[in-house]
Protein backbone atom coordinates (compact mmCIF):
# COMPACT_ATOMS: atom_id res chain seq x y z
CA UNK A 1 0.00 0.00 0.00
CA UNK A 2 1.58 3.44 -0.61
CA UNK A 3 1.89 6.45 1.45
CA UNK A 4 -0.67 8.43 -0.67
CA UNK A 5 -3.37 5.55 0.01
CA UNK A 6 -2.74 5.37 3.48
CA UNK A 7 -3.52 9.13 3.60
CA UNK A 8 -6.23 8.88 1.60
CA UNK A 9 -7.89 5.74 4.08
CA UNK A 10 -7.25 8.44 7.08
CA UNK A 11 -8.74 11.42 5.63
CA UNK A 12 -11.77 9.39 4.03
CA UNK A 13 -12.13 8.03 7.90
CA UNK A 14 -12.09 10.77 9.68
CA UNK A 15 -14.43 12.40 7.16
CA UNK A 16 -16.44 9.99 7.29
CA UNK A 17 -17.11 9.79 11.04
CA UNK A 18 -16.85 13.84 11.46
CA UNK A 19 -20.16 13.72 8.82
CA UNK A 20 -21.19 11.07 11.30
CA UNK A 21 -20.74 12.00 14.29
CA UNK A 22 -24.52 13.27 15.54
CA UNK A 23 -25.98 10.27 14.21
CA UNK A 24 -23.41 8.23 16.41
CA UNK A 25 -24.00 9.80 19.67
CA UNK A 26 -28.13 9.98 18.83
CA UNK A 27 -27.76 6.18 18.52
CA UNK A 28 -25.32 6.10 21.68
CA UNK A 29 -28.15 8.19 24.11
CA UNK A 30 -31.01 5.46 23.09
CA UNK A 31 -29.15 2.93 24.99
CA UNK A 32 -25.31 4.11 26.03
CA UNK A 33 -24.32 7.22 27.76
CA UNK A 34 -23.97 8.77 24.86
CA UNK A 35 -20.80 10.20 24.24
CA UNK A 36 -19.67 7.55 21.35
CA UNK A 37 -19.93 10.07 18.28
CA UNK A 38 -18.11 12.42 20.18
CA UNK A 39 -15.42 10.39 21.30
CA UNK A 40 -14.84 8.63 18.01
CA UNK A 41 -14.83 12.09 16.11
CA UNK A 42 -12.28 13.04 18.80
CA UNK A 43 -9.90 9.97 18.19
CA UNK A 44 -9.99 10.38 14.37
CA UNK A 45 -9.25 14.01 14.38
CA UNK A 46 -6.22 13.29 16.49
CA UNK A 47 -5.55 10.56 13.64
CA UNK A 48 -5.47 13.08 11.11
CA UNK A 49 -3.62 15.73 12.03
CA UNK A 50 -0.49 13.09 12.25
CA UNK A 51 -1.44 11.70 8.43
CA UNK A 52 2.10 12.40 7.02
CA UNK A 53 3.65 10.87 10.20
CA UNK A 54 1.67 7.57 9.90
CA UNK A 55 2.13 7.87 5.62
CA UNK A 56 5.60 7.68 6.35
CA UNK A 57 5.41 4.60 7.97
CA UNK A 58 5.49 1.03 6.65
CA UNK A 59 2.39 -0.34 6.81
CA UNK A 60 2.43 -2.34 10.18
CA UNK A 61 4.05 0.13 11.73
CA UNK A 62 1.44 2.89 10.84
CA UNK A 63 -1.31 0.75 11.64
CA UNK A 64 0.08 0.33 15.61
CA UNK A 65 0.71 3.99 16.31
CA UNK A 66 -2.94 4.49 14.44
CA UNK A 67 -4.42 1.96 17.42
CA UNK A 68 -2.55 3.67 20.25
CA UNK A 69 -3.31 7.62 19.23
CA UNK A 70 -7.20 5.90 19.14
CA UNK A 71 -6.70 4.10 22.69
CA UNK A 72 -5.15 7.18 24.44
CA UNK A 73 -7.81 9.83 22.18
CA UNK A 74 -11.12 8.29 21.79
CA UNK A 75 -11.69 7.33 25.64
CA UNK A 76 -14.82 5.49 26.73
CA UNK A 77 -14.48 1.76 25.96
CA UNK A 78 -14.53 2.63 22.19
CA UNK A 79 -11.03 3.52 22.30
CA UNK A 80 -9.29 0.44 23.94
CA UNK A 81 -11.73 -1.52 21.54
CA UNK A 82 -11.05 0.37 18.48
CA UNK A 83 -7.11 1.06 18.92
CA UNK A 84 -6.83 -3.03 19.61
CA UNK A 85 -8.45 -3.65 16.19
CA UNK A 86 -5.66 -0.97 14.75
CA UNK A 87 -3.21 -2.10 16.94
CA UNK A 88 -3.47 -6.10 16.49
CA UNK A 89 -4.51 -6.05 12.70
CA UNK A 90 -0.59 -3.66 12.48
CA UNK A 91 0.95 -6.59 14.73
CA UNK A 92 -0.71 -9.40 12.18
CA UNK A 93 -0.46 -7.72 8.67
CA UNK A 94 2.93 -7.54 6.26
CA UNK A 95 4.26 -4.50 4.97
CA UNK A 96 2.26 -5.42 1.19
CA UNK A 97 -0.29 -7.65 2.20
CA UNK A 98 -2.67 -9.96 -0.34
CA UNK A 99 -5.77 -10.97 0.04
CA UNK A 100 -4.37 -14.41 2.31
CA UNK A 101 -2.28 -12.20 4.35
CA UNK A 102 -5.22 -9.34 4.91
CA UNK A 103 -7.95 -11.65 5.79
CA UNK A 104 -5.87 -13.59 8.46
CA UNK A 105 -4.61 -10.51 10.30
CA UNK A 106 -8.38 -8.92 10.24
CA UNK A 107 -9.36 -12.32 11.49
CA UNK A 108 -6.31 -12.26 14.27
CA UNK A 109 -7.47 -8.40 14.89
CA UNK A 110 -11.56 -9.23 15.52
CA UNK A 111 -10.14 -11.62 17.45
CA UNK A 112 -8.02 -9.22 20.16
CA UNK A 113 -11.48 -7.05 19.96
CA UNK A 114 -13.67 -10.01 21.77
CA UNK A 115 -10.61 -10.95 24.05
CA UNK A 116 -10.75 -7.29 25.24
CA UNK A 117 -14.14 -6.86 25.13
CA UNK A 118 -15.16 -10.05 26.85
CA UNK A 119 -16.95 -10.50 24.18
CA UNK A 120 -19.01 -12.43 21.24
CA UNK A 121 -20.78 -12.15 18.13
CA UNK A 122 -24.36 -12.04 19.05
CA UNK A 123 -24.02 -9.23 21.96
CA UNK A 124 -25.00 -6.44 20.03
CA UNK A 125 -21.55 -5.18 19.31
CA UNK A 126 -18.87 -3.98 16.86
CA UNK A 127 -18.13 -7.83 16.97
CA UNK A 128 -21.43 -8.27 14.96
CA UNK A 129 -20.13 -6.23 11.95
CA UNK A 130 -16.41 -7.40 11.71
CA UNK A 131 -16.71 -10.97 11.89
CA UNK A 132 -19.36 -11.03 9.00
CA UNK A 133 -17.39 -8.77 6.65
CA UNK A 134 -14.30 -10.68 7.89
CA UNK A 135 -16.27 -14.03 6.59
CA UNK A 136 -17.02 -12.47 3.72
CA UNK A 137 -14.02 -10.97 2.88
CA UNK A 138 -12.66 -14.73 3.37
CA UNK A 139 -14.76 -15.82 0.51
CA UNK A 140 -13.76 -13.10 -1.71
CA UNK A 141 -16.54 -10.80 -1.98
CA UNK A 142 -15.76 -7.85 -3.42
CA UNK A 143 -15.10 -4.41 -1.81
CA UNK A 144 -18.58 -2.83 -2.47
CA UNK A 145 -20.31 -6.44 -1.34
CA UNK A 146 -18.40 -6.00 1.77
CA UNK A 147 -19.67 -2.47 2.26
CA UNK A 148 -23.08 -3.54 2.28
CA UNK A 149 -22.64 -6.37 4.08
CA UNK A 150 -21.14 -4.22 6.86
CA UNK A 151 -24.98 -1.79 6.73
CA UNK A 152 -26.95 -4.73 6.94
CA UNK A 153 -24.71 -6.36 9.83
CA UNK A 154 -25.10 -3.21 11.44
CA UNK A 155 -28.84 -2.93 10.69
CA UNK A 156 -28.98 -6.60 12.45
CA UNK A 157 -28.22 -5.40 15.49
CA UNK A 158 -31.37 -3.97 16.41
CA UNK A 159 -33.70 -6.37 17.06
CA UNK A 160 -30.59 -7.88 19.29
CA UNK A 161 -30.32 -7.64 23.17
CA UNK A 162 -27.35 -6.11 24.54
CA UNK A 163 -25.33 -8.75 26.56
CA UNK A 164 -22.02 -6.45 26.76
CA UNK A 165 -20.89 -2.59 27.65
CA UNK A 166 -23.32 0.24 29.13
CA UNK A 167 -26.50 -1.17 27.24
CA UNK A 168 -26.22 -4.19 28.72
CA UNK A 169 -27.93 -2.66 31.80
CA UNK A 170 -31.01 -2.31 30.12
CA UNK A 171 -31.56 -5.83 29.48
CA UNK A 172 -34.62 -6.07 26.95
CA UNK A 173 -35.03 -2.33 26.72
CA UNK A 174 -31.91 -2.03 24.33
CA UNK A 175 -33.42 -4.25 21.92
CA UNK A 176 -34.95 -2.09 18.82
CA UNK A 177 -32.05 0.28 18.57
CA UNK A 178 -28.93 -0.25 16.48
CA UNK A 179 -25.56 -0.67 18.30
CA UNK A 180 -23.49 2.92 18.14
CA UNK A 181 -19.95 0.43 17.99
CA UNK A 182 -21.63 -1.44 14.98
CA UNK A 183 -22.62 1.89 12.73
CA UNK A 184 -19.56 3.08 13.45
CA UNK A 185 -17.76 -0.09 12.36
CA UNK A 186 -20.01 -0.30 9.55
CA UNK A 187 -18.77 3.13 8.24
CA UNK A 188 -15.35 2.35 8.25
CA UNK A 189 -15.37 -0.64 6.67
CA UNK A 190 -17.42 0.97 3.67
CA UNK A 191 -15.03 3.71 3.34
CA UNK A 192 -12.55 1.41 3.68
CA UNK A 193 -14.16 -0.67 0.70
CA UNK A 194 -13.93 2.59 -0.94
CA UNK A 195 -10.90 3.25 -1.32
CA UNK A 196 -9.34 0.23 -1.71
CA UNK A 197 -12.15 -0.49 -4.45
CA UNK A 198 -11.11 2.18 -6.33
CA UNK A 199 -7.47 0.95 -6.43
CA UNK A 200 -8.73 -2.36 -7.94
CA UNK B 1 6.84 0.94 50.12
CA UNK B 2 6.43 -2.87 50.33
CA UNK B 3 2.90 -2.39 50.62
CA UNK B 4 0.79 -3.29 47.75
CA UNK B 5 -0.56 -0.17 45.76
CA UNK B 6 -3.68 1.02 45.31
CA UNK B 7 -5.63 2.64 42.33
CA UNK B 8 -9.02 3.89 41.73
CA UNK B 9 -10.55 4.30 38.31
CA UNK B 10 -13.98 5.93 38.09
CA UNK B 11 -15.40 7.68 35.33
CA UNK B 12 -16.19 10.60 37.41
CA UNK B 13 -13.22 12.40 39.30
CA UNK B 14 -15.45 13.31 41.75
CA UNK B 15 -16.02 9.59 42.58
CA UNK B 16 -12.31 8.84 42.10
CA UNK B 17 -11.19 11.40 44.53
CA UNK B 18 -13.84 10.77 47.25
CA UNK B 19 -12.98 7.05 47.04
CA UNK B 20 -9.42 7.69 47.77
CA UNK B 21 -10.25 10.02 50.60
CA UNK B 22 -12.57 7.42 52.02
CA UNK B 23 -9.46 5.09 51.80
CA UNK B 24 -7.43 7.73 52.84
CA UNK B 25 -9.04 8.01 56.32
CA UNK B 26 -9.04 4.08 57.04
CA UNK B 27 -5.09 3.37 56.17
CA UNK B 28 -3.08 6.87 56.11
CA UNK B 29 -0.36 6.95 54.30
CA UNK B 30 0.46 2.90 54.46
CA UNK B 31 -0.37 2.46 51.65
CA UNK B 32 0.54 3.96 47.50
CA UNK B 33 -2.88 5.19 46.81
CA UNK B 34 -3.72 7.26 43.30
CA UNK B 35 -6.61 8.02 41.48
CA UNK B 36 -8.45 9.11 38.20
CA UNK B 37 -11.45 9.87 36.46
CA UNK B 38 -12.99 12.22 34.04
CA UNK B 39 -11.83 11.20 29.76
CA UNK B 40 -9.81 14.02 30.24
CA UNK B 41 -11.39 16.67 28.09
CA UNK B 42 -13.62 17.84 31.14
CA UNK B 43 -16.36 15.11 30.71
CA UNK B 44 -17.47 11.77 32.10
CA UNK B 45 -15.26 8.82 31.09
CA UNK B 46 -11.78 7.53 31.62
CA UNK B 47 -8.60 7.41 29.92
CA UNK B 48 -5.78 5.37 29.23
CA UNK B 49 -2.94 7.78 30.20
CA UNK B 50 -4.54 9.04 33.41
CA UNK B 51 -4.53 5.29 34.53
CA UNK B 52 -1.08 4.62 33.26
CA UNK B 53 -0.39 8.18 35.17
CA UNK B 54 -1.69 6.43 38.62
CA UNK B 55 -0.23 3.17 38.42
CA UNK B 56 2.90 4.76 38.16
CA UNK B 57 2.46 6.82 41.15
CA UNK B 58 0.88 4.18 43.43
CA UNK B 59 3.75 1.95 42.14
CA UNK B 60 4.97 -1.08 44.49
CA UNK B 61 7.41 -3.54 44.22
CA UNK B 62 4.25 -5.91 45.45
CA UNK B 63 2.23 -5.13 42.91
CA UNK B 64 -0.79 -2.87 42.47
CA UNK B 65 -4.25 -3.49 42.88
CA UNK B 66 -7.12 -1.40 40.38
CA UNK B 67 -10.72 -0.53 41.90
CA UNK B 68 -13.14 0.51 39.00
CA UNK B 69 -16.77 1.64 38.20
CA UNK B 70 -18.66 1.02 35.06
CA UNK B 71 -17.24 -1.42 31.98
CA UNK B 72 -15.45 1.41 30.18
CA UNK B 73 -13.17 1.95 33.19
CA UNK B 74 -12.29 -2.31 33.16
CA UNK B 75 -11.90 -2.05 29.54
CA UNK B 76 -9.55 0.93 30.14
CA UNK B 77 -7.58 -0.32 32.61
CA UNK B 78 -6.75 -3.54 31.42
CA UNK B 79 -5.70 -1.73 28.21
CA UNK B 80 -2.81 0.55 30.30
CA UNK B 81 -1.55 -2.57 32.23
CA UNK B 82 -0.98 -3.95 28.76
CA UNK B 83 0.33 -0.90 27.31
CA UNK B 84 2.81 -0.45 30.51
CA UNK B 85 4.24 -3.99 29.75
CA UNK B 86 6.11 -6.92 31.10
CA UNK B 87 7.85 -6.99 33.63
CA UNK B 88 5.19 -4.78 35.14
CA UNK B 89 2.21 -5.68 34.34
CA UNK B 90 1.79 -8.83 36.02
CA UNK B 91 1.96 -7.00 39.00
CA UNK B 92 -0.83 -5.34 38.52
CA UNK B 93 -4.52 -6.69 38.66
CA UNK B 94 -7.73 -5.40 38.00
CA UNK B 95 -10.22 -6.08 40.12
CA UNK B 96 -13.85 -7.25 40.09
CA UNK B 97 -15.02 -5.67 43.01
CA UNK B 98 -17.87 -2.56 43.97
CA UNK B 99 -15.31 0.60 43.52
CA UNK B 100 -15.44 2.10 47.00
CA UNK B 101 -16.12 -1.16 48.84
CA UNK B 102 -13.21 -2.93 46.93
CA UNK B 103 -10.80 0.19 47.73
CA UNK B 104 -11.48 0.41 51.09
CA UNK B 105 -11.33 -3.60 51.82
CA UNK B 106 -8.25 -3.82 49.65
CA UNK B 107 -6.69 -1.09 50.95
CA UNK B 108 -6.83 -2.04 54.25
CA UNK B 109 -5.79 -5.49 53.87
CA UNK B 110 -2.87 -3.75 52.03
CA UNK B 111 -1.85 -1.78 54.88
CA UNK B 112 -1.13 -5.15 56.87
CA UNK B 113 1.06 -6.17 54.36
CA UNK B 114 -0.69 -8.82 52.27
CA UNK B 115 0.34 -9.78 48.94
CA UNK B 116 -1.18 -8.32 45.75
CA UNK B 117 -2.88 -11.59 45.68
CA UNK B 118 -4.46 -11.90 49.68
CA UNK B 119 -5.42 -7.93 48.66
CA UNK B 120 -7.38 -8.51 45.39
CA UNK B 121 -9.18 -11.73 46.96
CA UNK B 122 -10.24 -9.28 49.82
CA UNK B 123 -11.98 -7.44 47.09
CA UNK B 124 -13.30 -10.26 45.05
CA UNK B 125 -14.90 -11.41 48.32
CA UNK B 126 -17.70 -8.13 47.70
CA UNK B 127 -18.56 -9.26 44.71
CA UNK B 128 -21.31 -11.94 44.21
CA UNK B 129 -20.39 -14.81 42.51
Amino acid sequence: MTALNLSRLITAAADAIAAHAEELTALDQAIGDGDHGLNMKRGFEAVRAETEAYSAKPLPEALKAIGTKLVMTVGGASGPLFGTLFMALGKEISTDPDHANLTAAFGKAIEAVAARGKSQVGQKTMLDVLQPVHDALAVGKTASELADIADAAAEATVPMKALRGRASFLGDRSIGHMDAGARSTALLVRTVAQIIGDKA
Amino acid sequence: MSNVGIVIVSHSPLVAEGTADMVRQMVGDEVPLAWCGGNGHGGLGTNVEAIMGAIDKAWSEAGVAILVDLGGAETNSEMAVEMIGEPRAQKIIVCNAPIVEGAVMAATEASGGASLREVVATAHELSPS
